[in-house]
């Protein structure tokens, strides 16, 4: 059971290197991306880094795993590191971001204007890509301190694993487009009659919004965008910033995956969208490989064998752990061969394995042994299994 | 229809959420054919632009469009539906404004882009929308046209939010056509011709997400379903075995024995090769106690939902279209449809 090589994914080397500055886990949810996070941000501090984690996923247990009874907006400093450096944990709180963003550039009356705005309040708190947006924003803030020489952020568990990229350039086009423009003109022009003056399109958009909205909506939704508009004069612009910083040499992107068919697919979708948008991709990371220390018995014979004992109707406990060892064999080929599809499309990405565990991560010794998991050369591109 | 009882008799609308990776997608394709077994029509609705029922029924990308997909046990029909929120923007503008052509100047304004993408919680109704409207829709003889809808609906984290349209847009419309529209589609959803079925494995993330989206669903005053239990094992061993082997008292010397009585370790030094294998395969058993000691845990934490619970066993080849069928099976057989 092999899997074709393909290069090792050395993370201490990327964790070691001073000019990584940001590291990003992305891919589907489910497979542990929050784990590889904090694990990755143990072990750099504890190789004598100052690393700050940032996570969107409000998983109890990660923040209890690293000693914090709950994660916030503010990076709070884990105790227990070994070592010289420093590991810092926070949970994105994406309204309180986005608040504090229009709190820090618009004059007081202005804020309390768009903060009391009901437009305003459910685009900070629902708006399914606010939470990508705030991501990135505060990962632009975190990188802008210069406060951690490493910051590792966890992408949000989107519906489409792709979303954190395409949340900032979305809501930077729609704020800067024909729409707000025609949304922003009555207010410009000081006066409502302003649609009329517009072109006859704009006229039956405006007409179906308030048909379809209502009034009311559209007020609110104008109210807002003009409000906004006067702050940032280009919400484009710090989109584009962001996406600048991702595409920076001091940016890895590490793509998490576990070896089964609909997280191997996203992760190759993810590497070739990484490619595409000229993303630094550092390599992949398959969690929860399953391993078996007895592999010179083969999946065939091995159930063979156990099939001949219940025959036989001998040594029923011999034949049971046959059993066992059976499916485990099947198992690991299985992801062995998820793994060699992904790697055959994309043979010149480095790969490591993290073998699965029995048991969650409960401590911060968990978090260390995936650390140290992480660090090995992974024996998969060997042989799995 | 069937004279069978099962445990949702009147259900029309299944909603099947999960934690990702635990198998959703294909629980709520195996639920779809178990629901349109024996001359039934069921129609299964994905909203979250995956494709993931293609991938699971192993076809060509689904478009906006409900279609015949498969045929369900003893005859009956599984129809799907990849609902586009865009297209169903349109068709939304159309149905109860006859507005197609304006659909088409807001799309090239960007609105749609906007009301899909960026509004508040209009992406959610406009796809919830559809689907109850597809629960509801009758023929021309006046019944129904699907005796259920099974929606493969988002994650368990976003899923009170996702199916409570109206605190959803609440800060978008509080009065107007959207908030009728989405005051529908709560009624609906808060039906009890509605139930959210979970789909977990015996793990702790997704057993603690389980747990947490139920009581979200019943604050939401929306109705928790069963629990799929996906990708079980049958036990392999006695508890008392694995209770000794997870402390390392597992009997490794009757195990070489028996690797040796089956010729396992016949070469020149058979008895040291049956030892050393012997003892690999004794981690192996001590690795399966440790998880399956969990499983109990997990299985006792589930069972204080107080919802029915359904297993499916994990499929050895992985899953295809025989393992869905087979997971139907299971579904039936334990009385879920």
């Amino acid at each position: 059971m092999s899997v074709k090589s393909a290069p090792v994914l050395h993370t201490d080397a990327i964790l070691a290197d001073p000019r990584t500055r940001i590291i990003v886990c992305c891919g589907a949810g489910g497979v542990g991306k929050t784990t590889t996070a904090a694990a990755l941000g143990l072990r750099a501090a504890e190789h004598g880094r100052s690393v700050v984690v940032l996570t969107v996923d409000p998983a109890r247990r990660l923040a209890q795993s690293m000693g914090l009874t709950h994660l916030d907006n503010v990076p709070r400093r884990v105790a227990g590191v070994d070592g010289p450096g420093e590991l810092h944990a926070m949970m994105l709180d994406m309204k309180r971001t986005f608040d504090e963003i229009i709190e820090a550039h618009a004059d007081p009356e202005r804020a309390k204007q768009i903060l009391s705005n009901p437009f305003y309040q459910s685009l900070s708190s629902s708006f399914s890509g606010t939470q990508e947006y705030m991501a990135m924003e505060k990962l632009g803030q975190l990188r802008r301190s210069d406060e951690w020489d490493l910051i590792i952020v966890d992408t949000p568990p989107s519906r489409s694993a792709l979303d954190f990229l395409d949340a900032p350039e979305r809501l930077g086009r729609f704020l800067d487009g024909r729409f707000i423009r025609l949304l922003t003109a009555p207010a410009k022009a000081g006066g409502r009659s302003a649609f009329k003056l517009l072109n006859a399109g704009f006229g039956l958009v405006a007409g179906v919004l308030t048909k379809v909205l209502g009034a009311n909506v559209l007020k609110d939704i104008q109210t807002f965008v003009s409000a906004l508009d006067a702050v940032f004069g280009g919400f484009r612009q710090r989109a584009d910033q962001t996406y600048q910083l991702l595409q920076a040499p001091g940016t890895a992107f590490l793509v998490v995956a576990a070896p089964e068919r609909d997280a191997m697919r996203e992760a190759s979708y993810f590497v070739e969208r990484l490619a595409e948008e000229r993303m630094p991709l550092a390599g992949l990371v398959v969690n929860r490989v399953h391993r078996t220390p007895a592999t010179s018995l083969s999946a065939a014979r091995s159930a063979a064998a156990a099939e001949e004992l219940e025959a036989r109707g001998e040594h029923e406990l011999t034949a049971a752990v046959l059993r066992l060892h059976t499916g485990r064999m099947q198992l690991a080929a299985r992801e062995a061969r998820e793994q060699e599809h992904f790697i055959s499309a994309h043979p010149t990405v480095p790969v490591t394995q993290v073998p699965a565990m029995a048991e969650d991560v409960h401590d911060l010794d968990g978090l260390r042994q995936i650390g140290e998991m992480l660090a090995e050369a992974p024996k998969g591109t060997r042989a799995v299994g | 229809m069937s004279a069978r009882d099962t445990d949702w008799d009147g259900v029309r609308l299944h909603v099947v959420t999960g934690k990702g990776g635990t198998g959703k997608t294909t629980v709520a394709a195996a639920l779809a054919l178990a629901l349109a077994a024996e001359g039934r029509k069921v129609l299964l609705v994905e909203v979250e632009g995956r494709q993931g029922i293609a991938q699971v029924f192993d076809l060509p990308p689904l478009p906006y469009e409900e279609r015949k997909i498969a045929v369900a046990p003893g005859g009956g029909d599984v129809f799907a539906l990849a609902v586009d929120p865009e297209e169903a923007m349109l068709e939304y503008l159309e149905m109860f404004y006859g507005m197609r052509r304006a659909g088409k100047a807001l799309t090239k304004m960007g609105v749609v882009d906007f009301a899909t993408t960026i509004a508040p919680g209009l992406r959610d109704v406009l796809v919830t929308g559809k689907t109850s409207e597809a629960v509801r829709r009758r023929g021309k003889n006046g019944r129904r046209v699907y005796d259920a809808v099974v929606l493969d609906a988002p994650p368990t984290g976003r899923i009170a939010r996702f199916l409570n349209v109206t605190s959803e847009v609440a800060g978008l419309a509080r009065l107007g056509p959207i908030k009728n529209h989405a005051d529908l589609v709560r009624g609906v959803m808060a039906s009890p011709e509605t139930r959210v079925h979970f789909v977990t494995l015996l793990e702790e993330m997704p057993v603690q997400e389980t747990l947490d989206g139920i009581a979200e669903l019943r604050e939401a005053r929306l109705r928790p379903g069963g629990i799929f239990i996906n990708m079980t094992r049958p036990p392999l061993f006695a508890k008392a075995t694995l209770d000794a082997a997870a402390k390392g008292h597992f009997d490794a010397a009757e195990l070489a024995l028996g690797l040796k009585a089956v010729g396992l370790a016949d070469s020149g030094n058979a008895s040291a090769m049956a030892e050393s294998l012997a003892e690999a395969l004794t981690a192996e058993v001590a690795d399966h106690a440790r998880r399956t000691a969990l499983e109990r845990r997990e299985r006792r934490t589930l069972a204080g939902a107080h919802l029915p619970r359904y297993e499916l066993p994990l499929l050895a080849d992985g899953v295809d279209l025989a393992g869905l069928y087979e997971l139907a099976e299971a579904i039936r057989a334990q009385g879920a449809a």
